[in-house]
């Protein structure tokens, strides 16, 4: 086979293949789209504010809570103790006045 | 066959062939351009499913959370300020939330331990799934069980209702009893009435669900106390005007609306994947130099390939055709491998390879899969972003080098 025709063909077995993923994509969003309404329904259910991403300290847990001064509140010298505070930004202004 | 086309094809067999022969730094240029657009494409998809996972989940959150702020960190808040809040024209109901976290030594995690506070709403305790049924199959009966084995009502006292990840980390379940040490030292013994259901760990993987009593037990929180309040208004149009009335009336509270729970995400996950490139940023830039090196400085004997190729008949249009392919053939083989590949790491491996960068670090992680949400947009950028700069890298210094006199090219000179 010339080598065009097999470049051709691994380009096309490679575009059919991300065509097929993102069918799954595609598939997969509509058919989770229940578990998603369930899990919004348990968001309001249990009145939760956060996602349950980073549990190693309250700041980092419930992100969306924290105080505006999160990474000095323990002592005003302190250093981050957690590399999720680090990765994280503080809380966004309030914007009620 | 149209001449054109074949004409393209013979070019293209020629390339490949020129490729061949420099197998090992092509192979290497090929790997390591893959993996950029693995890391690039990886970081995408997972921010921005991510993202907006969290922006439809967190739109059942409250509109207006309450806290009572002394010296700058949160404190309770005092129940007989609900009615202050209630008489504020615009607020439709009030309630009192009582959470908290608790320490496990044992496992070394931090819990959330919460109190719902009213019965849930009759649809979402009759969330089914839908499942086709075999009769034939003893599990059949399964397929009516809620998504979560939990309702939302408060447990009685004694009993507490544990998030998955929970129950995985201390390998209990329901029946079971789970020992606190409450404030003052007595060791609560508390039993495990239920689970929440493992799809629903983005939320509830370290929750710990209690009755108010043992809670205040717990905690040692007076009646007179709740940890903060939800307000519900009855123009959604309001909100910000209310959290601006809340404010005003009780001056050391600080309301948070919903849209700045949705707007924290949004960052978060912004800079979290900005901080993954920054991360990567070296990697990217050492191919960079490298695939512009490679794309735009010719090498003596790449020079005196195009120089032979001239004298034997070649126009210059057909190698600035033969580059062309060169860097499209090298660019799109990386940008289709290189998204298969991210789309497998974060859809059907959990982001294995840069997990603990991106979901942060600590004792009890959430399992979850995310749902992939992949649009033209993303794909569009991040082809934008690879293959066009280096097709476009590897055509103008081979102009340069083809209008070059043949002769000179060959003798390795008329630089």
């Amino acid at each position: 086979m010339r080598n065009s025709s097999l470049f051709f063909l691994s380009l096309t077995g490679q575009a059919i293949v991300l065509g097929l993923l993102l069918m799954h994509a595609s598939l997969s969003e509509t058919s989770r789209l229940s578990l998603l309404e369930h899990k919004t329904a348990l968001v309001k259910n249990l009145r939760l504010t956060d996602l349950c991403l980073f549990t190693e300290a309250r700041y980092t847990r419930h992100l969306s809570q924290a105080d505006l001064n999160t990474a000095f509140q323990d002592h005003p010298l302190s250093l981050e103790h957690f590399p999720s505070g680090s990765f994280t930004q503080p809380s966004l202004e309030n914007k009620a006045p | 066959m149209n001449p054109w086309i074949e004409k393209q094809r013979y070019i293209i067999d020629f390339t490949i062939s020129s490729l061949l022969r420099r197998k090992v730094k092509n192979i290497g240029l090929l790997t390591l351009y893959t993996l950029i657009v693995f890391i690039l494409a990886s970081t995408m998809f997972f921010t921005y499913s991510i993202k907006k996972e969290a922006k439809m989940i967190l739109q059942g959150s409250p509109e207006i959370v309450v806290q009572k702020i002394i010296a700058g960190r949160h404190d309770l808040f005092p129940v007989d300020h609900i009615d202050q809040i209630k008489a504020i024209r615009g607020v439709a109901d009030v309630e009192g939330r009582l959470w908290g976290y608790y320490y496990d030594s044992l496992v070394q995690a931090n819990y959330t331990v919460l109190t719902p506070s009213k019965p849930v709403d009759e649809s979402a305790s009759q969330a089914r799934t839908t499942v086709v049924v075999d009769p034939n199959d003893p599990h059949a009966a399964d397929v009516n069980k809620p998504l979560y084995d939990y309702d939302g009502t408060a447990p009685e006292a004694g009993g507490i209702v544990i998030g998955n990840g929970v129950a995985r980390m201390r390998e209990i379940g329901v029946g079971d009893f789970m020992p606190f040490m409450a404030f003052d030292g007595q060791i609560m013994n508390l039993k495990v009435v239920g689970t929440l259901s493992s799809q629903s760990e983005l939320v509830s993987s370290d929750l710990i669900l209690v009755n108010g009593d043992d809670f205040r037990k717990l905690f040692g929180i007076a009646p007179t106390f709740v940890t903060d309040v939800i307000v519900s208004v009855k123009n959604p149009s309001e909100v910000s005007m209310v959290a601006g009335k809340i404010k005003k009336k009780l001056h050391d509270s600080r309301p948070i609306i919903r849209e700045e729970i949705l707007r924290t995400y949004d960052s978060i996950f912004n800079w979290r994947g900005g901080m993954m490139i920054v991360v990567f940023s070296a990697a990217v830039l050492a191919f960079v130099i490298f695939a512009w090196d490679k794309a735009s400085g010719l090498s003596a004997g790449e020079r005196r390939e195009i120089g032979i190729l001239k004298a034997v008949g070649w126009e210059t249009a057909d190698v600035i055709q033969m580059k062309f392919w060169e860097g499209a053939m090298v660019s799109l083989t990386a940008f289709f491998t290189g998204v298969i590949l991210a789309y497998i790491h974060v859809f059907f491996t959990g982001s294995a390879v840069f997990e603990p960068a991106l979901k942060g670090w600590s004792a009890l992680y959430p399992n979850f899969a995310l749902t992939p949400f992949v649009n033209a947009e993303q794909l569009t950028t991040l082809f934008f972003l690879t293959v066009v700069p280096y097709t476009v890298a590897t055509i103008v210094p081979t102009w340069r080098a083809a209008t070059i006199d043949p002769d000179s090219a060959m003798r390795h000179t008329g630089e």
